[in-house]
């Protein structure tokens, strides 16, 4: 069966030349991913191994201090761990014993590794398997790398969830398994959606519970549900699970692609996608109707931040009326978003990693009506007349899927309403 | 290593930002990975500032290590220079740079730049932010200042005042009225708003005015020792402190210290009846030495409060505080651990905290009022309104300040006599608060199980409240039930007492009456 998918453009993006810059980045570290990551594992702790300055980031990168007691702290590595004067595993030992006792209830400890502990060299998979020997069966202990040498921003998320998957049961039953951390109220519109086509049973990666762990193998399907986890696909690849491609489910045409790709492997009728599909397809369509209006005709401009540059900006052009000027992302991983290329109209640039300065230079020159970047810019950008989109918001609120489309299109419009809305110039 | 929930303080180079972006013409080369550029956005989101900190980071990643980070701190500081025309440049290293030991320092000055380049040591794994802000500062001073004639007219330094600083834009203004007030003109601030050329002129001015002695005393004891400035001791935070400062100035100068107060609302505020609700008020106070410093005072002095506890975060000012806490008959709390600050307030149960953001955080968890008196900042503490903390109208914005989070002095009369109103209940909170009003909570609502029926749990210590006592306690309006729980339990346990019954209660609350 082939369900209709959305045409791709006469000439998409997938073949266009990408311009690499190297320069200064101005983009998060991987420890980020923890301000999300927390919150969706309900019993696990993430406990960064690095310095102040990974404290500092924690508490200052949300924007908003959230005090209610956190599943993530620091150990900050002092002198005498870099002198070599106390033994660094040792002292890491005892710290995670002292928390573990506080924290009865926490199931799963990531041992997040940074900049520092990269640089020195600290063997955390070793700790890891130390630690998990040690408080067996009662707490997994695993660790990653959220080091801002080695990732960034939303490649925390990957390399956390990549470290779950070796350690993932083996099962040989055909299964599906969506990836990425959603929020909960769109994790359970997307399993719903699949379900009533009759697909299952579906897995969710990350589980809310490390309870809730399941399987993976040769029978296993998996979707991903965010475009940023490179590492994690190779890893399940790697436990023989097979990937289902598709453009990625933001707006009511993503959704519908995606959701097609996935029915597509099980078999869903044409009738059956449709039944189950119309009525959410016609309230995104109309959702995003409403709230694209200011966007038709308009411009924009990414910097890179998320890795969801892409699918954004192919929802944009193709569902906003928007057009595309630059499309930057950290990285560019053409076998995930190859799908959002090809829907993509050739004309945008596209660049991955940045030199900042040079990259401000083009902003500037293009004036775009929009321009979607990091929190360290958009205020000065919007002294200098442009009106900015924070991407953070797009990491952290939810925007998938389609009853969520709506607000997606609600999310680039508002700072441009809000411009006509203001009447502050000074009387000339 | 040790573990860390919440920080008070950044890292040492956070501190060197905080100066850098204070400043104009400046440029500051930071060797660090690319995640760092995370400080960026406590500038422009934090403070709203509408360009980006002049800062360049060299954002190397795992990749360049071993081969050339040392090519790329080199060209960054090169690009920097050409990009940006800065007067003066410094360079240093984040924490992941240090372990590498590039010396950024080293490098830059033998790249023949055509501006001075001051080397930062910053070392990220002993010290803090504050001490980040006063080094460089120092260092900037240490480099561009030189021996220059004095002013005709009596002029001062202001020093100390930086990005990311509480209310010191607004402090900047209100000390630059005051001295005008005396006759004394500002010759340079600094960091805030000063360029390179205009260090370079520190030297012509009579006095220096240390505004905030974490992030200026370096800098004012160098130039007391190398330009012969004298440098004022009083942080003029208060009344008291304001006019301590004046008769300081007035010393230093021969200027006379008379000068109008009729701006100067706090006194008359506090000494008005509606006032007298504030007496006694048990605050718990902790942020800054600077602050701390200073509102201690403000507290006890001028407001009439009780001050229970106070502490600060940074340890340089630990002599400092624990002379103050002394002074008041207490132990200091110096600890950069958040936890152990909430471990102490919620033991010593004071009616109000003094406090920072962090301590707000706690207030509210506990359900006692916090009004901020200090650094770490939030967005909440950059308000578009004028609100210094310093001179007269720092005081008189203190006042309203610390006001605010309280039930209104009126308001609190009310509610001891209405208190069984199903509407105007203690429960329904102050009534200036916003929050929806909520029905008052049923009398005997809890219920009384054969285990508890005879006595409650103790709060602290091994005294047990006896039901009755501990339902006559609940008839106390909120804001002073704490209080009142504690002195009954200090006062039983001084009688040695095992149980608090109803007349222990009373007997404690005559015992106490002031």
């Amino acid at each position: 069966m082939t369900l209709n998918r959305p045409l791709p453009v006469t000439t998409g993006c997938r073949e266009t030349p990408v311009l690499k810059q190297r320069g200064q980045r101005e983009v998060f570290c991987g420890l980020t991913g923890i301000i999300w990551l927390h919150r969706k594992m309900q019993d696990a702790f993430f406990l960064v191994i690095g310095s102040r300055t990974c404290a500092h980031l924690l508490q200052s990168a949300a924007g908003v201090m959230i005090f209610a007691e956190p599943r993530f702290g620091t150990a900050i590595l002092e002198e005498t761990d870099l002198a070599g004067m106390k033994d660094a595993q040792d002292e890491l030992d005892s710290v995670v014993a002292k928390l573990l006792s506080r924290r009865p209830d926490i199931k799963q400890l990531f041992l997040v590794g940074s900049c520092p502990s990269e640089v020195i060299k600290l063997d955390l998979s070793k700790a890891a398997e130390r630690m998990t020997q040690t408080y067996a069966p009662h707490v997994r202990v695993l660790n990653f790398s959220g080091s801002g040498i080695e990732t960034t921003f939303t490649q925390g998320e990957d390399a956390c969830l990549a470290s779950m998957v070796p350690v993932l049961p083996a099962t040989e039953s055909r299964e599906l398994m969506l990836v990425g951390a959603l929020p909960d109220v769109v994790e359970q519109q997307a399993v719903g959606l699949l379900e009533q086509m009759g697909i299952g049973p579906i897995r969710v990666l990350p589980a809310h519970r490390a309870a809730d762990q399941f399987g993976v193998g040769a029978n296993t399907v998996f979707a991903l549900l965010q475009p940023f986890l490179g590492d994690t696909h190779a890893e399940l690849e790697r436990r023989g699970a097979r990937h289902i491609p598709a453009p990625f489910p933001f707006g009511e045409e993503g959704t519908t692609a995606w959701l097609a790709a996935v029915a597509s492997e099980f078999g869903v009728t044409q009738e059956v996608f449709d039944r189950v599909t119309a009525a959410p397809r016609d309230r995104a369509r109309r959702a995003v109707a409403q709230a694209s209006e200011g966007l038709r005709g308009k411009s924009v401009f990414f910097f890179p931040d998320s890795q969801l540059e892409i699918p954004l900006a192919r929802f944009l052009t193709r569902e906003c009326g928007m057009t595309a000027i630059e499309v930057g992302a950290p990285y560019i991983h053409h076998n995930i978003v190859g799908p959002d290329l090809d829907l993509l109209a050739e004309g945008p640039v596209l660049s991955e990693g940045q030199d900042v300065d040079l990259q401000l230079d083009r902003c500037r020159a293009a004036r775009p009506d929009l321009t979607v970047c990091g929190l360290g810019l958009a205020n000065p950008l919007e002294a200098e007349g442009l009106a900015t989109k924070w991407a953070i918001e797009l990491v952290f609120t939810p925007v998938h899927f389609y009853e969520q489309a709506g607000d997606l299109a609600g999310l680039f419009s508002r700072p441009l309403r809000r411009r006509g809305l203001l009447k502050l110039e000074a009387a000339e | 290593m040790k573990l860390t929930v919440w920080t008070y303080e950044g890292p040492p180079h956070v501190g060197a930002m905080r100066v850098a972006t204070a400043m104009k013409g400046l440029h500051y080369v930071l060797h660090a990975p690319q995640g760092d550029t995370y400080a960026d956005l406590l500038f422009t989101m934090i403070e709203r500032r509408n360009h980006r900190p002049p800062v360049t980071y060299t954002t190397f990643q795992a990749r360049d290590l071993g081969s050339d980070t040392a090519q790329l701190f080199q060209d960054a500081c090169r690009d920097a220079y050409e990009r940006f025309q800065p007067e003066a440049i410094i360079v240093g290293a984040s924490c992941t740079a240090e372990l590498i030991q590039d010396d950024p320092g080293g490098m830059a000055e033998t790249m023949g730049l055509p501006v001075p380049v001051i080397a930062l040591e910053l070392p990220s794994y002993q010290r803090k932010e504050n001490f980040g802000a006063d080094e460089t500062l120092f260092q900037i001073v240490r480099h561009l200042a030189k021996p220059v004639a004095k002013t005709d007219r009596i002029t001062c330094n202001l020093i100390g005042p930086t990005a990311l600083g509480f209310r010191h834009r607004d402090d900047i203004e209100e000390l630059t009225g005051l001295l005008s007030d005396m006759g004394v003109d500002v010759n340079v601030c600094a960091p805030m708003g000063a360029t390179p050329s205009d260090i370079a002129r520190l030297g012509a001015a009579h006095f220096n005015v240390l505004m905030y002695p974490e992030t200026g005393e370096s800098a004012c004891r160098w130039m007391e020792r190398d330009l012969g400035i004298p440098f004022t001791k009083t942080v003029p935070i208060g009344v008291g402190a304001t006019r301590d400062f004046i008769a300081e100035v007035a010393a230093i100068t021969g200027l006379s210290p008379k000068i109008d107060e009729a701006r100067l609302r706090l006194p008359w505020y506090s000494a008005s009846v509606d006032s007298t609700y504030l007496t006694g008020k048990r605050v718990f106070l902790f942020g800054d030495g600077t602050h701390v410093k200073a509102a201690a005072r403000i507290a006890r002095d001028e407001m009439g409060f009780e001050v229970v506890g106070l502490g600060c975060y940074n340890r340089e000012m630990a002599r400092d505080i624990r002379a103050t806490a002394k002074e008041f008959g207490l132990t200091a709390l110096i600890t950069e651990d958040y936890l152990e600050v909430e471990a102490a307030i919620e033991a010593l149960a004071p009616e109000m905290i003094l406090g920072t953001q962090m301590e707000r955080h706690i207030g509210k968890r506990l359900g006692i009022p916090c009004a901020v008196i200090s650094a770490p900042v939030h967005v909440q503490d950059f308000p578009a309104r004028y609100s210094p903390q310093m001179g007269f109208e720092g005081a008189n914005v203190i006042f309203d300040t610390w006001v605010h989070p309280l039930v209104m002095g009126l308001e609190e009369h009310l509610l001891h006599m209405f208190r069984d109103d199903f509407e105007f209940h203690d429960a329904a909170g102050a009534s200036h608060h916003g929050g929806k009003a909520v029905a008052a909570p049923e009398a005997e609502s809890e219920p009384v199980t054969a285990a508890n029926s005879d006595a409650t749990a103790p709060q602290t210590g091994e005294v047990i409240w006896l039901s009755d006592a501990e339902r006559e306690l609940k008839k106390i309006p909120f804001f002073v039930r704490g209080k009142a729980r504690r002195n009954t339990e200090t006062f039983a346990q001084q009688k040695g007492l095992q149980e608090i019954s109803v007349d222990t209660l009373y007997e404690a609350k005559a015992h106490y009456a002031r």
